[in-house]
């Protein structure tokens, strides 16, 4: 983090951190004029860029507040001391939640004013695109690249490996290029595919690395009445932003200019400078905002694609923007995850041991920690470097398939293993919350249907084994006294549903109530929500991401699964990938608990337990447990049948 | 290449473009207004929403052709009260969709002045919106439909 102070009485931030939707430039504002006692008008935020640095890594994790903010908050403490000031942090008001600045990026985005990469544009643009092969591993067997020479504003056709692309001067030239090339590429698949069911059927039998995440306690087989066991699935899921993949990319000489929407943009320089064999040093990558992101989408890939075709024009700026169909089945998804649960329980069904397994691809396959980059024309074009392979960070910098699967509650033995598997299968790499999706969506159901065993309440069995964490407990019992949880009346067809985690067993407290109808379709009515994520340094924000975080999961949990076959992803229109629309949306109340603890992230806490909390209802209003996600009207019929 | 005439935002243009040149591109690269946004080119998403004669209609596959004489609104058009009204409810969070769903809320609320939740739900039904605004987004159109009533 670094501070410039100008004679004008402003001062610049930069920032490693990049804006994603989420709000952090408006929060890193507040932070500093806060501590520097400076109107929020007075300090600017800037955009990163590898020419100025700092690296800051990759805006993920729901690490953003924490991190950046308290260096943000020790750089101006340095500022004020250095001009005479005091050394000590400025505490927040007494009421421990500062009023919210609204977010400075919203009046130029809602006016229409350019404020997306989409918009960026220069003297002498051309417009490129690019056609990536079905699967990173497709070989190219027939391309007619003498059927564009001659098509309206063509600047270049290229074949170069497996991958094909132009060069135009108009945007629709372009598409109508690229087209042509398309109708006329033809693509072979070595080791097929299966589709996406069979595939995550058989997650379990391929070739893994198995691991003990981590133990507690000793496992007895002594008083064990009976044992409990559960499988859970979650599928392949895409991103989906709203906004196609696109960066711009210029040469100059050997040095190469990159404008990107990337969530780590010196990991890309890094994985540039392998690809096109140069030095880091002659890469610059300057961020650029694009639409929601929630992961690791083809921000990274785009970028390489165009550095690629602007290298065929030296000096001349080209922008390259994904179709739909590039965004939704080239970009990497959110891996397939199957967990196991077992509950050992003694004859009046509490808990002895509790052991939790999941198999998953690596949750990581990002750019910039690899011998050979993780971009996606790199492998497809010459000289063809390897693929690097997907990884799970290690659980103390948050864990991939492993995240939340550590359980938050008092249990007197518990295990975690963790299966990696390796398989013909779709690239994958993160996505929102990584692992804590599917492992807080499997240990809270199986929560409940431990609690259900016992006739016992879910809501007072979680309180029981919270005792040791009363901010755990603080916001079980907000979400649960805000839903009208002991009041709830009897409806037929009608449910609810608790979930909670601690996000990472190191973030935000988070507890979901779910209120859900089932009929022919199950319906969310309205998630309860109360979350703490220590001092709220905005709070609107905090809202706005817990909220959003509930609304995504709840599209995930009731309509999502990314389709293939054995020649690649199908799921390529909206129409194919459907996800929640405004009718379906539920009303979301949250609920931020008061605090003045240090700052967690909020961006990725809601995930887990709100899908846990609709699966939960759905058992409450039906008494059927449906185990594998999305929770489809042919699911729960299913599960009737089973019943 | 041929010359389409029609105004955009009561500004009148002629504008020299492949008649099957989306509505989308011109707007963008020929006009240089980047509020329009594209979002999948086939009309499912709703980012791409201009007003074609006081019509709420996706611009990616609009022909240019189709707008010879009309009159179009985009983004940059709408009234700053109901911009305003969005900037209160902080409706979005990426703000990537916004510009379609002003179009359509625009819309509605020229045809519906008392709309309820429900209308603006529905009316707003074939627009996507990923980082999951919609609730606050409701509001907003809402706010917007209130502070236009006398």
């Amino acid at each position: 983090m670094r501070l410039q102070f100008n004679d004008d009485g402003t001062v610049l931030v930069r920032t490693g951190k990049v804006e994603l939707g989420q709000g952090i430039l408006t929060a890193l504002t507040q932070i500093a004029a806060h501590e520097l006692g400076m109107a929020p008008e007075r300090v600017l935020v800037l955009p990163a860029d590898t020419l100025h640095g700092p690296d800051e890594g990759v805006t993920s994790g729901s690490n953003s507040v924490h991190d950046a903010g308290a260096a943000l908050r020790a750089a101006c403490v340095e500022a004020r001391a250095a001009a005479g000031g005091t050394r000590e942090t400025i505490p927040w008001a007494a009421s421990a939640q500062p009023p919210s600045l609204p977010r400075l990026d919203l009046p130029a985005k809602l006016a229409g004013r350019p404020s997306y990469i989409h918009d960026l544009t220069f003297d002498g643009l051309l417009h490129g695109r690019v056609l990536h092969p079905p699967r990173p591993d497709s070989r190219l067997i027939e391309a007619d690249m003498a059927a564009v020479p001659g098509m309206p504003g063509l600047v270049g056709a290229y074949r170069d490996g497996e991958m094909l692309g132009v060069l135009c001067e108009r945007s629709a030239q372009a598409d109508r290029a690229i087209a042509r090339v398309a109708s006329a590429a033809r693509w072979r698949n070595e080791t097929p595919w299966t589709d996406e069911l069979d595939a995550l059927a058989r997650l379990q039998q391929l070739p893994a690395k198995s691991h003990v995440v981590a133990e507690h306690g000793q496992r007895t087989r002594a008083n064990v009445a009976r044992t409990l066991k559960a499988r859970y699935s979650k599928p392949w899921i895409a991103h989906a932003s709203i906004a196609p993949s696109c960066a711009l990319a210029r040469w100059d000489g050997s040095s190469l200019h990159v404008w990107s929407h990337s969530q780590g943009i010196f990991h890309l320089r890094r994985d540039l400078a392998l690809a096109f064999a140069i030095g880091p040093e002659a890469v610059r990558v300057q961020h650029v905002q694009g639409a929601g992101c929630y992961g690791h989408n083809g921000a990274d890939d785009v970028a390489f694609d165009a550095a690629w075709l602007a290298r065929r024009v030296p000096g001349r700026p080209v922008r390259v923007i994904w179709s739909r169909a590039d965004e939704l089945t080239r970009s990497p998804l959110g891996p397939a995850m199957v967990v196991e649960l077992e509950a050992d329980l003694d004859d009046r069904n509490q808990v002895l041991d509790w052991r939790h397994q999941m198999w998953s691809t690596g949750h990581s396959h990002r750019p910039g920690r690899s011998a050979t980059p993780a971009l996606l024309g790199s492998w497809q074009t010459e000289p063809g470097f390897a693929q690097p392979p997907a990884i799970n960070m290690p659980l103390s910098s948050g864990g991939g398939a492993e995240r939340n699967a550590i359980p938050g509650y008092d249990l007197p033995a518990w295990q975690v293993m963790s299966h990696q598997v390796k398989g013909p299968l779709p690239r994958s790499s993160a996505l929102r919350s990584l692992g804590a999706f599917a492992n807080v969506f499997a240990a809270e159901s199986f929560v409940d249907e431990i609690a259900a065993a016992r006739g016992e309440d879910p809501v007072a069995w979680r309180r029981r084994h919270l005792a040791h964490d009363p901010r755990a407990l603080a916001v079980l019992e907000l979400a649960a006294t805000r839903a009208g949880w002991a009041e709830r009346a009897r409806t037929e067809g009608v449910g609810f549903g608790v979930g909670f985690a601690r996000y990472k067993g190191t973030g935000a407290w988070c507890a979901v109530v779910a209120e859900v109808e089932a009929g022919a379709q199950l319906r969310v009515r309205r998630l309860t929500i109360a979350v703490d994520v220590g001092l709220a340094i905005n709070c609107d924000g905090v809202r706005a991401q817990i909220e959003g975080g509930a609304i995504q999961a709840t599209s995930w949990t009731l309509k999502e699964r990314a389709r293939f076959d054995r020649d690649g992803i199908t799921s390529d229109a909206w129409e194919r990938y459907p996800i929640l629309r405004f009718c379906e949306v539920p009303a979301v109340d949250v609920h931020v608990v008061p605090s003045d603890a240090p700052s967690v992230g909020a961006g990725e806490a809601s995930v887990g337990p709100a899908a846990a909390a609709i699966a939960n209802a759905l058992f409450d209003a039906l008494g059927l447990r449906v185990r594998d996600l999305p929770l489809t009207a042919e699911r729960i019929v299913a599960a009737m049948g089973q019943a | 290449m041929v010359t389409t005439r029609f105004s955009v935002n009561s500004v009148s243009h002629a504008v020299q473009a492949e008649p099957d040149t989306p509505l989308l591109d011109v707007l963008r690269d020929d006009l240089g207004l980047k509020g329009t946004r594209f979002g999948c080119g086939t009309g499912e998403c709703g980012a791409c929403h201009v007003l074609v004669d006081g019509v709420s209609l996706a611009s990616c596959n609009l022909p240019l052709w189709a707008v010879a004489g009309k009159a179009v609104t985009t983004v940059e058009g709408l009234p700053a009260q109901l911009v305003d009204a969005f900037v209160a409810e902080q409706a979005v969070q990426c703000g990537y969709c916004s510009s379609g769903v002003l179009i359509a809320a625009a819309a509605l609320l020229r045809n519906m002045p008392e709309c309820t939740p429900a209308d603006v739900r529905s009316a707003l039904d074939g627009h996507l919106c990923r980082c999951g605004a919609h609730n606050r987004i409701v509001r907003a159109v809402l706010r917007a439909a209130r502070e236009a009533r006398p």
